[in-house]
């Protein structure tokens, strides 16, 4: 287990970074965190010619938060965007959901950007991408431009990014008024993959009645997918809904896969079960933010 | 890092660093993963390799202080930063002796390791883990299950782990008060 | 007095260098050794059918590249079957490198040699092997249906055929008040040690010799099987075990086929080589253990009393059997456990499938017996209505049934004669420590909060120390440091110190003078090696025996020296007094000194030995006849017949309603090892015992597909438990001396991992009153069973005070 021989470049500017991923073409692969590549290299199930580190590329390791949301860099490194209370504060389900990822190790090092660039079904950040109405900033030769997740998220291990370009940046919009968030999920070991996950954003109107209530999930379906449940709890106030309501309609709505882990069927359940709780553990946070 | 063209595509690099305090200097290939630089190139074989797809935690070293897995960095990329093994743990007593880390003592202590194989990425990871914490407060047991959580034993079952952690902890406590 | 060091939980000086990154690990060695890499076969079954090379050849650095077509001699011949049977009729063992056909997916195709093993792999990439695929047996089911052979001339699949009974026991069953029956399966872990397998090896042309350095649990036998298959003389071959980063049975088979590649290549290179196994590798082509089908009938009286037993099994040996049946036959023998079994048959049959070879996982068979045994107890209790703990108090061997015979022959040649124990003191101290009789009111309470709970236990005997042999070796040099050494290996059972301390207490001297070497044919050459749980009983009792013969000696010179009668002598710190009359007294170092007359001097201690120091008896000549010089002995221990250890486990699950998660909450422990060196290892050895027996009844399984594809080979999909899922472990201990040996030892080192798939079944059973017939269980799995109408129910559970 060892990786196959491959050129390295370390540039320090961005369009070094973009001007080398175009002289080298097809072959050359971002390194970044490295978290989820560098296993695929050492298996040899990835064999770039040339990996181009962007770790000593200038401006790409800040975290901005403003009333509008939080830009984190392609550099942040997941450690450092779950110790960010400014962050958490914006758009609390980036804490909650990247304490999930993996063992502290990985996140010393891992990047949220690059695990959303990785477009990994089962990473925790795609489903808060999408949750949250996120885009990521891909910059190429051409120049930058803002890309929603919709439009980023092509399939497992697949984004809509191609040919020379880096992932700059990802940003997360601000939690609404009135709004609350929580994430959840189930692995066999702790700090494995999610055998399922759940992210929950609720929002309340001034009435303290449910007013909007979405869901995203990770390790079911092939890319993330944010599912309105509110039809199934609409105008409720909060402390009389039925959660167990909306978990029946999130379990209709999802087509998870059956792996080595978990059945279909047992996905689906876990679907609902999470549904339930984290709509009820957002609904509460909510509560509290609605005067 | 020397004067180099812009975006030089290398196949083979001359890395500097600081590993255990003393700055070292070595010509790796790109691909060459950390944990085998520190091992062969370096001679420090007290960082073992377990798995070689970031799960089992026993290569782990600190990378500018921090833990991270050696087997998921590449050689090349530390050029420039401080890495700490096992080796580099225990403090020098300036008399040609050495005085071991708290958590290196917690572990012979709690019988804490049996075949040792693991046991270098488990000190690496407890012993930032308690450096990153208030020393004054008491360890709690979710608190060491976070900082072992990630690393695997197949010999102990981990209930001395846990212990030296606690112990190491103490120690530590003690020592600033 | 010497500080007492005999059962006290003293430190271990294996740790040193283990906690400072000082320890020598197989791949520690021999930097500048050539790397090997392997091509492995990439399918379950298939004929090779071209091998090609070429676009290796240019990869720089490229050394060398072995086929089969390059072995010669024995080499070309087939792997050894290690312990041949006579119920072995269809033993089958693969070539180092394969021949024609490939029997499971990691076999090894090709062998190259480069200069580095990034290098070797990239030449492993390059060469291309063309294959026709066979049809691919996976499954016991699968190989007793038999549709494929796994091995063309053994068209049933069947290896063996073992088969033990006590009495008539269809007779037996027909007379039974009552009988039941059923099926049950039990799937494949693995030992999965931290660290691989790994081997090097250096040809030394100046004198012809051969040091090989292996990860192994037996470097004697090693050595024997490189000599035989490179043909070489034993006494120019060296092995050595350097620090081993755990094995639980996989390196105790040998030789490897990489254990005789390696060494071969380094003499035909005539330069360092060295292969250290990579995580893939160890999955796909190592050892796994444990999947058998089990069907099982019972007779018992109204009382749930046992009269009869019969079980048959298929037992899933994988792709060839170099381990013989040793694995079969623990199960057969140690399935009766504690319990007086009247009439009992068991017939295993040992299958061929097209998986990776399966041999001794830590339990070797035991949890799988242990599984079945117990198991039917609890389906006992169910239909009689019974407390579980009651129907196996009932069914106890008694202690004043010892020593107690259960006619059957076990994986020693040796019959099961239990030594020593008290079976229902354990079964007390179990229900005492896991509060059996209070666990209603904690189900109540655990349903207030939305979980099930249930509760479960386990009873096992663990046959432990089977012979034939271990040595020991133990020397007082003139430095008084005390050298010793025997022939089997370590791999982290804190070997080094359980021995010094049985030194330190025979021999009478600081534990710090006391050295010990273990695994290394440089410094004993017989040995048989460590599994079954055997060190501690064999080279524990054989240095023993060894430290006497040099305490006997030591105390004869010095009455020479003091003039006093030896039988007044004791030794305590290093020092040789007379008892009682402290100021008369020789340092043993000196006695180390004067044991060997010399003619030259080399230091002052040595000046006191030499032919002028003093007066002697010129009547006699310097070293009597049938003395020799030096302070040392060589002695050996070989049993009579294994002793057996004992336990009682009992596990409180909580299972979450909505998730069907399984939570060990609980987990009790009472163990019997016989006498205790260090408890503080044997705590040890049952915390990770335990880890393994909890990873294997709801974590761990091995998962092929249907073309012997193994789909989880990783640490990402193979669960082994982290910190977090292992529960705390409350111990309490029984000592029950074995009458068999000096020191009354048992056995310690595979106890925890027994009974744990058996109680956590049981616990879930209890739990869920569903029926778990396979284990290991998974969330997933349990909910597809909660759900099925026609899954199996059990009786309404009954646990609580012992009637």
């Amino acid at each position: 287990m060892k990786p196959a021989p491959f050129g390295y470049a370390d540039p320090r500017t961005l369009a070094e970074a973009l001007e080398v991923l175009g002289r080298e073409g097809e072959g050359a692969k971002v390194l970044a965190g490295g978290q989820s590549l560098l296993p695929l290299l050492s298996m040899r199930l990835a064999a770039p010619t040339t990996l181009v580190d962007i770790n000593r590329v200038a401006g790409l390791d800040s975290i901005e938060s403003g009333p509008d949301g939080v830009r984190v860099g392609a550099l942040v490194r997941h450690a450092r965007l779950l110790d960010d209370a400014a962050a958490a504060g914006v758009q609390p389900l980036l804490a909650r959901a990247t304490a999930s990822v993996a063992h502290p190790a990985i996140r010393n090092r891992g990047t949220t950007v690059g695990s959303i660039a990785h477009a990994d079904p089962s990473g925790e950040m795609t489903a808060v991408l999408a949750l949250t109405g996120g885009s990521v900033t891909v910059a190429t030769p051409a120049g930058r431009s803002a890309v929603g997740w919709q439009d980023f998220f092509v399939g497992p291990l697949e984004t809509s990014v191609h040919g020379p370009a880096v992932v700059v940046d990802a940003f997360f919009p601000a939690l609404a008024q009135r709004s609350g968030t929580a994430f959840a999920e189930l692995s066999r070991r702790r700090g494995d993959y999610a055998v399922c996950g759940a992210g929950a954003v609720v929002t309340l109107d001034a009435d303290r009645r449910v007013s909007a209530a979405r869901t995203a999930y990770i390790s079911v379906g092939l890319v993330p997918q944010v599912h309105d449940l509110t039809e199934a709890v609409a105008g409720r106030p909060v402390d009389t809904v039925d959660w167990a309501a909306a978990g029946a309609l999130a379990r209709t709505l999802v087509d998870p896969d059956t792996d080595l882990h978990a059945s279909a069927d047992y996905r689906r359940l876990l679907v609902g079960v999470l549904t339930e709780r984290t709509l009820a553990a957002a609904a509460l946070e909510a509560t509290g933010r609605t005067p | 890092m020397r004067n180099r063209a812009m975006g030089q595509v290398d196949q083979e690099r001359t890395v500097s660093a600081v590993v255990n305090g003393t700055p070292r200097e070595f010509t790796v290939p790109a691909r060459r993963l950390l944990s085998d630089a520190l091992r062969h190139d370096l001679g420090l074989t007290g960082t073992h390799v377990g798995c070689e797809h970031g799960v089992c935690g026993a290569c782990t070293v600190l990378l500018d202080g921090v833990p991270v897995r050696s087997c998921l960095v590449l050689a090349v990329q530390v050029q420039g930063a401080a890495v700490t093994t096992v080796e580099g743990l225990a403090r020098s007593d300036h008399q040609g002796g050495e005085v071991l880390h708290p958590v290196q003592e917690a572990f012979r202590e709690c019988h804490a390791l049996q075949c040792g194989f693991c046991t270098p990425g488990f000190l690496m990871t407890i012993a930032a883990g308690l450096e990153a914490r208030d020393p004054a407060q008491p360890v709690t047991d979710d608190e060491v299950e976070d900082m072992v959580g990630g690393n695997l034993c197949r010999c102990t079952g981990y209930a001395n782990i846990k212990k030296a952690v606690h112990h190491a902890a103490a120690t530590i406590r003690e020592a600033t008060r | 007095m010497t500080t007492k060091l005999f059962g006290e939980p003293v430190r271990r000086r294996e740790d040193g260098r283990l906690i400072t990154g000082r320890g020598r690990y197989l791949d520690d060695i021999g930097h500048d050794a050539l790397a090997v890499a392997f091509v492995r076969s990439p399918h379950a079954h298939a004929r090779v059918t071209d091998i090609d090379v070429d676009a290796a050849l240019d990869v720089e650095g490229l050394v060398a590249v072995y086929t089969y077509e390059d072995l010669l001699g024995p080499m070309a011949e087939p792997l050894p079957v290690l312990i041949p049977h006579p119920q072995l009729t269809a033993p089958r063992t693969g070539y180092p490198l394969v021949r024609d056909v490939v029997h499971h997916m990691g076999e090894a195709v090709v062998m190259v040699v480069a200069t580095d093993r990034y290098v070797a792999e990239d030449a492993c990439d390059r060469i291309t092997v063309s294959y026709e695929q066979l049809p691919v047996v996976v499954g016991v089911d699968a190989a007793r249906e038999a549709r494929h052979a796994v091995h063309e001339d053994v068209p049933d699949n069947v290896a063996a055929r073992h088969h033990q009974e006590t009495g008539d026991v269809e007779a037996a069953l027909a007379a039974s008040a009552h009988t039941l029956a059923f099926t049950q399966y039990i799937e494949r872990s693995a030992c999965m040690p931290m660290e691989g397998k790994g081997v090097h090896a250096a040809w030394d042309p100046a004198d012809s010799s051969l040091r090989v350095y292996t990860s192994t649990q037996a470097s004697t036998s090693v050595r024997a099987a490189i000599a035989a298959k490179l043909q070489l003389s034993l006494e120019k071959v060296e092995v050595v075990a350097p620090d081993v980063g755990g094995g639980f049975g996989v390196k105790i088979v040998h030789p490897w086929p990489e254990e005789l590649l390696v060494p071969m290549a380094a003499i035909a290179l005539q330069r360092p080589v060295k292969w250290t196994e990579d995580r893939r590798e160890h999955f796909i082509s190592s050892a796994h253990e444990r999947q058998q089908r089990q069907e099982i009938r019972v007779g018992y009286d109204d009382d749930g009393r046992l009269t009869a037993l019969d079980v048959r099994i298929w037992h899933d040996n994988g792709a060839y059997t170099p381990y013989g049946i040793i694995v079969p036959i623990v199960t057969a023998t140690q399935l009766v456990g504690p319990y007086v079994v009247p009439t009992y048959r068991v017939r295993v049959d040992s299958v061929y499938t097209n998986t990776v070879i399966v041999t001794p996982y830590r339990g070797a068979g035991r949890p799988q017996g242990c599984y079945a045994m117990e198991r039917t107890m609890d389906r006992i209790a169910q239909e009689r209505g019974l407390d579980r703990a009651e129907v196996r108090a009932r069914n106890l061997i008694q202690p004043d049934q010892f020593p107690y015979d259960h006619h059957l022959t076990f994986q020693d040649g040796r019959p099961v004669i239990y030594d020593s124990g008290d079976y229902p003191g354990l079964l007390d101290k179990l229900t005492a420590l896991v509060g059996w009789s209070g666990v209603e009111e904690r189900r109540a309470e655990a349903t207030a909060r939305g979980k099930l709970l249930g509760i479960g236990m386990a009873m096992y005997v663990e046959g432990t120390g089977p012979g034939p042999y271990e040595g020991g070796h133990v020397q007082v040099l003139g430095s008084g440091k005390v050298l010793v050494s025997t022939g089997l290996t370590s791999q982290g059972q804190g070997h080094e110190t359980a021995f010094a301390q049985i030194v330190a207490h025979e021999l009478g001297v600081p534990i710090e003078d006391v050295e010990v070497t273990t695994g290394d044919t440089r410094r004993f050459g017989y040995a048989v090696g460590t599994f079954a749980s055997r060190a501690a009983v064999m080279s524990g009792n054989a240095i023993a025996l060894a430290a006497r013969g040099v305490k006997e000696k030591a105390l004869r010179i010095a009455g020479e020296a003091l003039e006093v009668d030896p039988s007044d002598l004791e030794i305590d710190e290093g020092l040789v007094q007379v008892k009682g009359t402290p100021g008369i007294s020789i340092p043993l170092r000196t006695v180390a000194v004067l044991s060997n007359p010399l003619r030259y001097a080399f230091d002052e201690a040595a000046k006191q030995a030499t032919q002028f120091a003093g007066p002697g008896d010129d009547s006699k000549p310097p070293v009597a006849a049938g003395d020799a010089p030096g302070l040392e002995h060589v002695d050996y221990y070989s049993p009579v017949r294994s002793t057996f250890a004992s336990g009682a486990h009992a596990a409180v699950v909580e299972i979450d309603t909505l998730t069907w998660e399984i939570d060990v909450v609980q987990y009790a422990v009472v163990h019997d090892c016989g006498t205790i060196v260090n408890p503080m290892i044997v705590e040890g050895q049952v915390h990770g015992g335990v880890a393994q027996g909890v990873g294997g009844a709801l974590y761990e399984r091995m998962a092929y597909d249907a073309d012997g594809q193994l789909q989880n080979a990783s640490f990402m999909d193979f669960l082994m438990p982290y910190a977090s899922e292992v529960p705390d472990i409350d111990i309490d201990h029984q000592q029950t001396p074995s009458p068999l040996n000096p020191l009354g030892l048992k056995g310690a080192g595979e106890a925890g991992v027994i009974p744990g798939t058996a109680a956590i079944a049981s616990a879930i059973e209890d739990a869920t009153g569903r029926r778990i017939a396979a284990m290991p269980i998974s969330p997933t799995e349990l909910y597809d069973l909660v759900r099925d109408d026609a899954a199996g129910r059990v009786a309404p559970r009954r646990t609580g005070a012992m009637a």
